[in-house]
């Protein structure tokens, strides 16, 4: 059974991740650009950045049989520096003509502050303005809850359609909320923060599998590229139909990804 | 809300999953007489180790959700931005008991 792993950042991980991905059946990827582990000194990293995100990793995800997709900002955690993110922003629109952009992404909030919050609703307007689909990175551990609020309420102010905006990383205290205000959800499978396969499944026994889909999120720090096919044999472990198997890990990033034109599910 | 069931029978679900979280338990016993026998110890409670052990006690309050109701106590309950970002990481629980 073929799957869709819809958030993980390729660039942290090697080409033997490529090849075990594509054996455990993944067909799909989507790579938000997101937080180095360091701090880029300049503008100009990002737009190396960005051609890496939208030449080189699609040819590397290629040669395993992947089809490689992303999306572009300045992430959260190098928001703070509001001029800088200014100008950072201003050459995304270079890159969103490119092939493999479905939109704009991992924007949103990491410690809740003014200035993050003034910089996601830049991104947020540019967003609108290319009528672009939106993934939403959502604060860690006990940021969470307050900053996916703050999240949902500038998205609206923004006047977007929550039904063209994936709020990610949501876990039990935030789940709820994000899919009763009319958002896609996903989940991060994680060893140690986030969602571990087990909760996942739990929380889709819970709150249903209706716009929600999960992710590894794998990058330079504690994660596992193969997350997603473990949560599908979690999954078959408590009997649950291939059906729902299905919609989950292909169904539901098929229905919202392909609102753009350039996500495809074959190379 | 939905709140759909786990298809497992009580006995699966122990089966299943009874020695993974026996481990997990033994994991949490360990980390605290880890810290008891810390090379200064005697020492302040930290406010995450505080706000562990009232996770703990919400284990076996009685009550349902448990997994959302420690999320929630390990959580930020202020509503409104703050001034500047003073770290770029987070901690795992909040500064001050808000829950």
């Amino acid at each position: 059974m073929k799957y869709i792993d819809p958030h993980i950042h390729m660039v942290s991980r090697t080409t033997d991740d490529y090849r075990r991905m594509a054996q455990a059946g993944c067909a799909a990827i989507t790579e938000p650009a997101f937080w180095a582990g360091y701090d880029r000194c300049s503008v100009e990293g990002f737009r190396d950045y960005f051609r890496q995100l939208t030449d080189t990793e699609p040819a590397r995800a290629a040669k395993y049989g992947i089809r490689h997709h992303c999306w572009l900002c300045i992430n959260p955690k190098e928001a703070e520096d509001v001029g800088f993110a200014t100008e950072v922003l201003s050459m995304v629109p270079e890159f969103m003509q490119a092939s493999n952009v479905l939109g704009i992404g991992e924007i949103g909030l990491n410690k809740n502050s003014r200035n993050e919050l003034q910089v996601l609703e830049m991104h947020l307007q540019l967003a609108k303005a290319h009528d672009a689909l939106v993934l939403v990175h959502t604060p860690h551990l006990e940021d969470k809850r307050k900053g996916t609020m703050l999240i949902m309420d500038a998205v609206d102010n923004a006047g977007l359609d929550p039904d063209r905006v994936l709020i990610d990383h949501v876990e039990e205290h935030t789940v709820g909320m994000v899919l009763d205000r009319g958002f896609w959800a996903g989940m991060t499978l994680y060893p140690d923060t986030k969602c571990t396969p087990q909760r996942a499944v739990d929380i889709l026994e819970r709150w249903g599998t209706e716009r929600i889909w999960m992710n590894s999120a794998g990058d330079w720090g504690d994660s596992d590229p193969l997350a997603v096919p473990k949560a599908r044999m979690e999954m078959q472990r408590r009997r649950h139909p291939a059906a729902m198997i299905e919609q989950v890990t292909w169904g539901n990033p098929v229905t919202f990804l392909s609102r753009s034109e350039n996500f495809a599910t074959h190379v | 809300m939905a709140d759909g069931p786990c298809p497992l029978t009580a006995s699966d679900v122990v089966e299943e999953y009874f020695l993974e979280h026996r481990a997990k338990v033994l994991d949490i016993a360990a980390f605290l007489d880890r810290l008891d026998r810390a090379a200064d110890a005697p020492q302040p409670l930290d406010h995450r180790v505080v706000a562990l052990l009232d996770t703990i006690a919400m284990l076996h309050d009685g009550n349902g959700d448990r997994a959302k109701r420690i999320q929630e106590r390990l959580s930020d309950q202020s509503t409104t931005p703050i001034d500047a970002a003073p770290m770029q990481g987070a901690l795992g629980a909040p500064s001050e008991p808000t829950a």
